[in-house]
C-alpha cells in the first residue's frame, strides 16, 4: 500500500542517470582496459588484435632464478608498503575509535572529537603531504632540533623523500578510513556485553580481545579494504613523498600511460586489479574463518 | 544518571594516544599555514624571516608557466558542477532505491566497487575510452565530412567530459551511501499522511520529503565539492590540456622551491574550510527551520 502511494516516477527512470554515469565512466572504461590489454600498439596508434604479448612483456624475466624481475620487485615493494601501512593504520585506527566509542562519555564530545578526526579528509592530500617538508626536510624542525640538542652530528637524510616519509604520509592520510568504519561498528556494540564480560571477571585486555575486537569485525574489514586498495594502486603519495624515486605498481601504469604505451599499461592495470581483488577476497575470508573457529 | 567511577588507566593512555594523533593530523598543516606568511627573504623551512603576504601575491601572478588563477577558477567551476550533479543523481537514485527495482543490487555493488577501485585503473580506462572515441570521430570526419574538419577536431577529452565523469565515479558512491543511510531512517508515515490529505506524489516529495532530507542533501553536496576540489588520481589520465588546481599543485611540488607552494596550500585549504563552514551553517539553519515548522504546526 505505502509503496504504491509514494510511487511518482518509475524507479528505473529515477536511477537512470546515476546508472548511466557508472556504465559510461566505470564499466565501459574497465571493459576497454581489459580489451586493450590484448591489443598491439605502434608509436602512434592502437591496433585491435588478440595477443598475450603485453602480459609476456610484463613478466619478462620473471621465470628464471637469480635476480627478481622488475614486476615482482615492484609488487613486493608495494606489498611491503601495503602491509606496513595496513598494520599501523589498523592499530592506530582501532585505538582512536576505541577511545571515542568507549571512553568518551558524552555524545556531544564524541561527535566533536569524531569530526576533529575527519575534517582533514576534506582537505587536499597533496597539501597534507608537502606539509611534512618543513618538519622532515634536511633543515626541517626535527633535524634542527636533533642537531641543536647534539643528539646527532649531521642532519638525518632518510626522513624525507624516503620509504619512511611515504609510510608516514599514508598513515597521516588514510588512518581516517580505518577510524570511521571501526568507530561505526563499535558504537553498535551493546554496552551491557562489555559489563557482562567485566562481571564475568575478564580483564580489560581480555574484553577488548574477545568481545570488542570480534564485534568490530565488519568495520575492520571495511577499513582494511579501503586502506589496502588505496595503497596498492597509489602513485601520487609514493611519487610526492618518495621524491619520484620509489617504484610502485600504480606509478608504472601512470608512466606507461603518459608515454602512450596503452596496451602495456592496460595489462598492468588488469594484473593490479586481479591482485587487489584477491586481497579483498582474502581479507573477507580471513575474518570468516576466525568466526568459524 | 552520571557515572562517577574513576577513570581507568587505559583512559589516560588512550587519551594521550588520541591527543598525539590529533597533533599528528593538524601539526603539519599548521606549520605550512604559518610558513606561507614568510617574508620575501624566507625559505621553505623555519625560521620565519619576517611576515608578509609576498608569496600569496607571487602565487596570484602565476608560478612559472602555470596560471594558478585560471586553474583555481577551473577547479571551482568543475567542483560546483560535480556538486550539483552529485546531489541530483544521488537523490534520484536514493529515491529509486526506496522502491525495489530490477538490478538494484548490481547497481549498489557497482557503485561500491567504484569506491574501492584503484583510481589509476579508472583513470586509465576513461583516458583510453576518450582516445578511442577521438580516433573514431576523426576517421568518420575524414571519410564523410568536408575537407579540414578532421584536422580541426580537437578531441573530446576535457574538463566537462572525461574529468567530470572521473570525478562522478568518486563522488556518487559517497552520495548514494549517504542517501541510503538517510532513507533507512526516514519515517514513511509523513508521506502517508500527506497522501491521506490528498497530496500528489510530487507535492508530497516537494513539501514533505525534501524539507526533511534537505540537511543531508547539503552534506552530499559538500562531499561532492570537496572531493572534486582535491581529486588527483582519477583525473590524472582523463583530462585534456587544461589541468585542475590539484593536478597543477602536484606538478609544482617537484619544481617550486619557494613558500609560494605553501601559500597555495593555505589557499586551497581555506577554500575547503569555507565549504565545510557553509555546509555546516546551512545544515543547522535547515534543521532549525524544519523543527520550527513542526512546532508551529503543533501549536
Amino acid at each position: 500500500m505505502s509503496s504504491s502511494r509514494r510511487s511518482g516516477p518509475p524507479a528505473w527512470l529515477q536511477a537512470g542517470p546515476f546508472t548511466a554515469v557508472f556504465v559510461l565512466f566505470l564499466v565501459l572504461p574497465l571493459l576497454l582496459v581489459v580489451a586493450v590489454s590484448f591489443w598491439r600498439a605502434t608509436d602512434y596508434e592502437l591496433i585491435p588484435a588478440f595477443t598475450i604479448q603485453n602480459y609476456i612483456d610484463v613478466f619478462n624475466g620473471c621465470g628464471g632464478g637469480g635476480d627478481m624481475c622488475v614486476t615482482f620487485k615492484t609488487y613486493l615493494s608495494t606489498l611491503k608498503f601495503c602491509l606496513l601501512v595496513w598494520a599501523i593504520t589498523l592499530v592506530l585506527g582501532f585505538a582512536v575509535a576505541y577511545f571515542l566509542a568507549f571512553h568518551v562519555r558524552s555524545t556531544g564530545m564524541q561527535t566533536l572529537l569524531f569530526v576533529l578526526c575527519t575534517v582533514p579528509f576534506w582537505t587536499s592530500n597533496v597539501i597534507r603531504m608537502i606539509s611534512w617538508v618543513p618538519l622532515l626536510g634536511r633543515n626541517g624542525l626535527i633535524n634542527d632540533a636533533l642537531v641543536a640538542t647534539q643528539a646527532i652530528d649531521s642532519p638525518i637524510e632518510w626522513l624525507l623523500f624516503s620509504p619512511f616519509s611515504v609510510v608516514l604520509a599514508f598513515v597521516h592520510l588514510y588512518t581516517m578510513f580505518m577510524i570511521v568504519p571501526i568507530f561505526n561498528s563499535m558504537t553498535r556494540i551493546d554496552k551491557s556485553l562489555i559489563e557482562a564480560a567485566r562481571d564475568a571477571g575478564a580483564s580489560g585486555w581480555q574484553t577488548v580481545w574477545n568481545v570488542v575486537l570480534p564485534l568490530s569485525r565488519t568495520g575492520i574489514i571495511i577499513g582494511s579494504i579501503f586502506v589496502v586498495t588505496i595503497v596498492m594502486g597509489d602513485f601520487v603519495t609514493i611519487g610526492v613523498m618518495g621524491g619520484q624515486q620509489i617504484a610502485s605498481v600504480g606509478k608504472i601504469i601512470q608512466v606507461q600511460t603518459s608515454y602512450l604505451q596503452f596496451p602495456m599499461a592496460a595489462a598492468n592495470a588488469v594484473i593490479l586489479l586481479a591482485t587487489v581483488l584477491m586481497m579483498i577476497w582474502g581479507l573477507t575470508r580471513l575474518v570468516d574463518i576466525r568466526k568459524e573457529l | 544518571m552520571e557515572r562517577t567511577d574513576p577513570r581507568p588507566f587505559s583512559f589516560y593512555a588512550l587519551a594521550i594516544v588520541f591527543g598525539l594523533f590529533v597533533l599528528f593530523l593538524y601539526g603539519p598543516m599548521l606549520t605550512i599555514f604559518v610558513l606561507s606568511f614568510q617574508g620575501p627573504e624566507g625559505g621553505l623551512t623555519f625560521p620565519m624571516r619576517g611576515w608578509s603576504l609576498h608569496w600569496f601575491v607571487r602565487l596570484w601572478e602565476g608560478l612559472g608557466v602555470v596560471d594558478i588563477a585560471a586553474a583555481f577558477r577551473r577547479s571551482v567551476a568543475l567542483g560546483t558542477v560535480v556538486m550539483l550533479l552529485t546531489v541530483l543523481l544521488a537523490l534520484t537514485a536514493g529515491l529509486a532505491f526506496r522502491k525495489r527495482f530490477a538490478g538494484s543490487g548490481v547497481l549498489f555493488y557497482t557503485s561500491v566497487a567504484s569506491l574501492i577501485m584503484p583510481s589509476i585503473v579508472v583513470s586509465l580506462g576513461i583516458g583510453l575510452q576518450f582516445r578511442l572515441l577521438d580516433t573514431g570521430v576523426k576517421t568518420l570526419l575524414e571519410a564523410w565530412a568536408p575537407e579540414g574538419w578532421a584536422a580541426q577536431y580537437g578531441g573530446a577529452m576535457g574538463l566537462y567530459s572525461s574529468a567530470l565523469g572521473a570525478h562522478l565515479t568518486w563522488t556518487l558512491p559517497f552520495g548514494l551511501l549517504i542517501m541510503l543511510a538517510v532513507f533507512n531512517r526516514f519515517n514513511p508515515e509523513y508521506e502517508e499522511a500527506a497522501a491521506d490529505l490528498g497530496a500528489t506524489p510530487w507535492q508530497s516529495f516537494r513539501h514533505v520529503v525534501l524539507p526533511l532530507i534537505a540537511p543531508s542533501l547539503v552534506g552530499v553536496g559538500m562531499f561532492g565539492f570537496t572531493l572534486s576540489w582535491d581529486e588527483i588520481a582519477r583525473t590524472s589520465q582523463a583530462i585534456g590540456d587544461l589541468n585542475t588546481l590539484p593536478l597543477e599543485l602536484q606538478g609544482l611540488t617537484s619544481t617550486v622551491t619557494t613558500p609560494a607552494i605553501y601559500a597555495l596550500g593555505t589557499v586551497t585549504t581555506v577554500v575547503s574550510f569555507i565549504v565545510l563552514g557553509v555546509a555546516y551553517v546551512s545544515m543547522t539553519a535547515l534543521r532549525r527551520r524544519t523543527a520550527r515548522g513542526r512546532a508551529g504546526q503543533v501549536a
